[in-house]
């Protein structure tokens, strides 16, 4: 028993860690007042270590603490992104001028960006119903708190509450349908839920009932039609530097986790063979694949047709990150190997370019105060290093190579032509076309449109330039070179349980 | 023989030069102007100089199209590969480069305009540097389209031309140039799409098996596509003319037929050349259409024989319309850009209805028709640039007398006219001629009412003839300046192929002659 937990707490060291960064955050912040940056650099380490950890867990595959939580590559992959996300989100809020009016409370912030990471560590491998509720909730009430964390501005607030009237109804519907399954399986870890639902379903209607919950609290988090209202609101009001942790690791998470809920929970044990596609257990009434798959589409034709209609930046980036949700769902729906593969390339390349498309339009709006894109006309030649930047972001984001972001859209529509979605591909090919008009548009009004007379360049700092590079170089590289990813994808595809 | 230098292959070198000089252009200081002019001459002059070495050691006899052993210049690196998994075989993605018959006259081509386009780009003032390094970025594209063997490769290039081309129209155009960048910017992209799904359609219907150690490969190897044999069982674009397969035929040609561009899907074109600067229409007209040729016979010809004999009769329909649409449509213009736009629609339309007939004879009157027509529309175009320049306005009503006033204009302005006619003598007639005496074997009566389309374009060009260099000069333009030694720097190798191709046609046909006809044993399987 003993060991068994020595043991589990041997592959728990990045959780460990930034548990222990978060109590080092609130006691620093106790005797460092005034240092503004001191807890941004805390976190930062704590994160740097932690990723260390995380590195250090590649290859392993094990459920730890009573199989409650699974190592195995996939959550390893997984955990590596949300680490990632969060060591940029960190960079861009140490840069940000939303932030420096709250000095005295970045303490504050950094703690509980830590239990957001938290959170979502725990959610890419929680294998037991009852953990991943658990873990919803901790990355749920963080990120509350953060959108609402620039108090003074109204939009803000508003935002903030939102979001928790939103984000409370969905977690508990998801909570009555995780509490459904249990009653209908017996069971809370889902390898037993699987086993008592390949046994049998005993009450087809109470099943579905539940299948249907859970899918309402997930859709909500991973934003996806018709769960997605609160996306462009909650973008709005908070910082760019929230929005993007919510737009990339949040959402990168919350499908970590429905990946494994329903390709454990819901397979046919009888069909694990080694051709790596599994057959689902729903029943004609209700064939959830097809429901997911309508979902996927529903989410690519609402985001990118709503998302022609905005000027804001930030909504306009929260309705393609739907459209960009509903993409990474034509993985899930597949259910096999080569979706999940597919659907971890897509999420690394995500990562990048999303990442990058937010800090732009936070400098953006740093130095010349707008969020509006018919106000950034000329703005590319004030800024043309920054302009060239978000170009490329954006036109990775649409799918165009030689970016990272058309190996993403190439291996996703290629898992879904394999497996014969063809609909479902048709329609992300279309709206992939629709997508290109909004995006461009942003492009159109930098460069194509002359600065106003006397407008000086902008100056931004080296830091910025720095980050920008450091975003750049893996969204260009993967364009023309992916192998190591592609390899490291296809490792991290071993989900425990099933192989 | 080998050609190489640093370990890089000609074609290799033809296509990336273009990037070296614009990471050289961007190096440069924005003020060092003439620095970044003389830089991107100098790297059109060497692909010129690449392409010159390339027809001096080409083999004619060599067939190329689905043979790899008859390929030449060929570089196959590669590229990705991620090892066998169970469920999707290996993934091979090559770095697969070569040149036949089919492709060498587009290289030449390519590298002529190029040029040419650069000494027609001298006297652009906003932002040389930007201008200069997308087009580069543009060329390089193209090229990289012409020598590609690998579908994946191919695509990459195709659409790294439609960024640097967006920003081309949309920021150193006309008036309403952002309407027309995005218009041109989204028809190519919908075009792009079906390509990929259809791409990806391919790679997973098409495997072949490696001599080597007996593994299944998916591939996306253009030339194993083309091999009925590398099919696996149960491919969604297996057998023969299957539903799957015409739709596939037909995506393709979709985006093809976009780029060509044959009518219906040609009304992006007006709208991007009258915006685009002239020098950007010469590369839009003379290089960037042939594409969508190209692609057709590179790609939908061999791999979808069966589909392309089920819509041949379609294709030549369409063919017919373009002509006739589009000589009518330039007849109507009042702006000389325009006319000459949609001039292009109609000569366009002669190489898809002589590549319909898939006879020996038609496609090469189309090929050539291809190569001719990329010469003739670049000299039309600079000709409308060099008026543009001195007088700033394109209407074709606000010319006359032009002859008196600039003789040494006006002279070779009527050669690429003539040309464009279909005149004797000229490289126009012999590509036009060949195309329909291929077409009137297979189609007589669209044969028949599309040559009635060389009465109008012998209409619409005298009478823009009529109206630009007879009659009464307009007192405003009484002192306008003759050709300048940049102009002619620009006109004179566009006007000596188009003597030179209208006498000695053999020069060229006997380059792609060969290889046009394995291309139509391929298709037809031997003979219709």
């Amino acid at each position: 028993m003993v060991e068994q937990i020595l043991h589990s707490i041997s592959q728990f060291y990045p959780e460990i860690i930034i548990v222990l960064t978060l109590c080092a955050i609130i006691i620093g912040d106790l005797f460092a007042k005034g240092n503004s940056n001191s807890a941004g650099l805390i976190m930062l380490d704590g994160l740097i270590l932690a990723g260390i950890a995380t590195l250090f867990q590649i290859g392993t595959n094990e459920a730890v603490f009573h199989e409650v939580l699974a190592v195995d590559p996939f959550a390893v992959f997984l955990k590596i992104l949300v680490i990632l996300a969060a060591v940029f989100v960190v960079l861009f809020s140490m840069n940000s001028s939303e932030l420096k009016e709250y000095q005295s409370r970045t303490g504050e912030f950094y703690m509980l960006l830590s239990g957001m990471v938290l959170g979502m560590l725990l959610m890419v491998g929680a294998t037991n119903l009852l953990l991943m509720y658990l873990v919803f909730e901790i990355t749920s009430i963080s990120s509350y708190v953060l959108v609402g964390f620039t108090k003074k501005s109204r939009r803000s607030s508003e935002s903030s509450m939102k979001y928790i009237i939103f984000g409370a109804v969905s977690s508990g519907i998801m909570l009555y349908g995780l509490s459904l399954l249990i009653g209908v399986t017996g069971a809370t870890d889902i390898f037993a839920v699987n086993a008592a639902l390949n046994a049998g379903i005993s009450q087809p209607v109470i099943f579905n009932l539940s299948v249907a919950m859970i899918l309402v609290g997930l859709g909500f988090k991973i934003a996806v039609v018709p769960f997605h209202f609160w996306a462009p609101d909650i973008y709005e009001g908070a910082t760019f530097s929230i929005a993007a942790i919510l737009a990339v690791a949040s959402k990168i998470a919350a499908l970590g986790l429905l990946v494994r809920l329903f390709t454990v929970s819901f397979i046919d044990i009888g069909t694990m063979s080694e051709s790596g596609v599994w057959q689902t257990i729903f029943t004609d009434d209700v064939p959830w694949d097809i429901v997911i798959g309508i979902m996927a589409a529903l989410a690519m034709i609402v985001g990118n047709l709503t998302a022609l209609m905005q000027d804001n930046i930030k909504r306009m980036l929260a309705y393609s990150s739907i459209a960009h949700a509903g993409y990474i769902l034509m993985g899930v729906v597949i259910f096999s190997e080569q979706g999940v593969s597919s659907i971890l390339v897509y999420t690394f390349i995500y990562l990048f370019m999303n990442l990058g498309a937010f800090y732009t339009a936070m400098l953006f709006s740093d130095s010349f105060h707008t969020e509006s894109i018919e106000e950034y006309k000329g703005l590319g030649h004030r800024a043309p290093m920054e302009g060239i930047a978000m170009t490329i972001f954006l036109v990775s984001l649409t799918g165009l190579p030689p970016t990272g972001g058309f190996i993403a859209k190439l291996y996703i529509f290629g898992a879904a032509v394999s497996a014969g979605w063809i609909w479902l591909v048709a329609i992300a090919g279309i709206t992939t076309v629709i997508s290109l008009y909004y995006y461009i548009r942003v492009v159109r009004n930098m460069f194509l449109y002359n600065p106003d007379e006397g407008a000086s360049r902008a100056k931004f700092n080296i830091r910025s330039k720095v980050m920008l590079g450091v975003l750049l170089v893996p969204t260009l590289l993967l364009g023309v070179y992916f192998t190591p990813l592609v390899e490291f994808a296809k490792q991290s595809i071993v989900i425990f349980g099933l192989k | 023989m080998e050609f190489q230098f640093l370990g890089l292959g000609i074609l290799s070198w033809i296509v990336f030069i273009p990037i070296l000089g614009m990471i050289i252009i961007l190096l440069i200081p924005d003020r060092n102007r003439n620095a970044i002019r003389w830089t991107a001459a100098a790297v059109t002059s060497i692909q010129v100089l690449l392409a010159g070495i390339i027809y001096s050691v080409f083999d004619q006899a060599k067939t190329g199209i689905n043979n790899i052993e008859s390929f030449q210049f060929v570089e196959h690196h590669n590229w990705i590969t991620v090892d066998a998994v169970p469920w999707v075989g290996k993934i091979k993605i090559d770095y697969f480069l070569g040149l036949d018959g089919l492709s060498i006259l587009m290289v030449i081509l390519t590298a002529l305009i190029a040029f040419v386009g650069v000494i027609s780009s001298w006297n652009i003032k906003k932002m040389v540097k930007g201008y200069f390094a997308l087009y580069l970025l543009l060329i390089a594209g193209i090229m990289g389209v012409f020598v590609a063997l690998d579908f994946f490769l191919f695509f990459i290039f195709w659409e790294v031309m439609l960024l640097p081309m967006y920003f081309l129209i949309g920021i150193w155009g006309g008036p309403q140039r952002e309407y027309a960048a995005i218009k041109f910017f989204l028809y190519t992209f919908i075009g792009g799409i079906l390509m990929l799904l259809t791409m990806l359609a391919l790679y997973f219907s098409v495997a072949y098996t490696d001599p080597a150690t007996g593994e299944s490969i998916h591939t996306f190897n253009i030339l194993h596509m083309m091999n009925p044999d590398n099919f696996v069982d149960g491919g969604l674009l297996g057998g023969l003319d299957t539903t799957w397969r015409y739709v596939a035929w037909m995506a393709l040609f979709i985006n093809f037929a976009i780029k060509i561009p044959i009518f219906p899907f040609h009304t992006w074109l007006p709208d991007a050349h009258v915006q685009a600067p002239t020098p950007i229409s010469v590369i839009l007209a003379g290089v960037l259409l042939k594409l969508g040729a190209y692609g057709l016979l590179r790609i939908n010809f061999p791999i979808f024989p069966d589909a392309t004999l089920y819509f041949g009769y379609f294709m030549a329909v369409l063919g017919m319309i373009s002509i006739i649409y589009g000589a009518f449509c330039a007849m109507a213009q009042d702006d000389f850009k325009k006319l000459i736009a949609y001039s292009s629609i109609s000569h366009m339309g002669i190489v898809i209805l002589g590549i319909a007939a898939l006879n020996t004879q038609g496609m090469v009157g189309g090929v050539l028709q291809m190569f001719n027509h990329g010469i003739i529309t670049a000299v039309l175009f600079l000709s409308v640039g060099v008026l543009y320049d001195r007088t700033h306005t394109r209407g074709l009503y606000d010319f006359g007398g032009m002859a008196n006033q600039m003789p040494k204009y006006t002279g070779i302005a009527m050669v690429g006219m003539f040309a464009a006619m279909g005149l004797p003598g000229l490289n126009g007639f012999v590509s036009e001629l060949f195309s329909f005496l291929g077409a009137f074997a297979a189609y007589r009566w669209i044969t028949i009412i599309s040559v009635t389309g060389i009465i109008i374009t012998a209409a619409y060009i005298l009478w823009t003839i009529q109206r630009i260099f007879l009659g009464k000069t307009p007192d405003r333009w009484e002192d306008l300046k003759d050709l300048t030694l940049r102009e002619y720097i620009s006109f004179v190798p566009l006007i000596i192929l188009i003597v030179l191709l209208g006498i000695f046609p053999s020069l060229a046909i006997d380059l792609i002659n060969s290889s046009l006809s394995g291309l139509v044993e391929l298709v037809t399987g031997g003979g219709i």
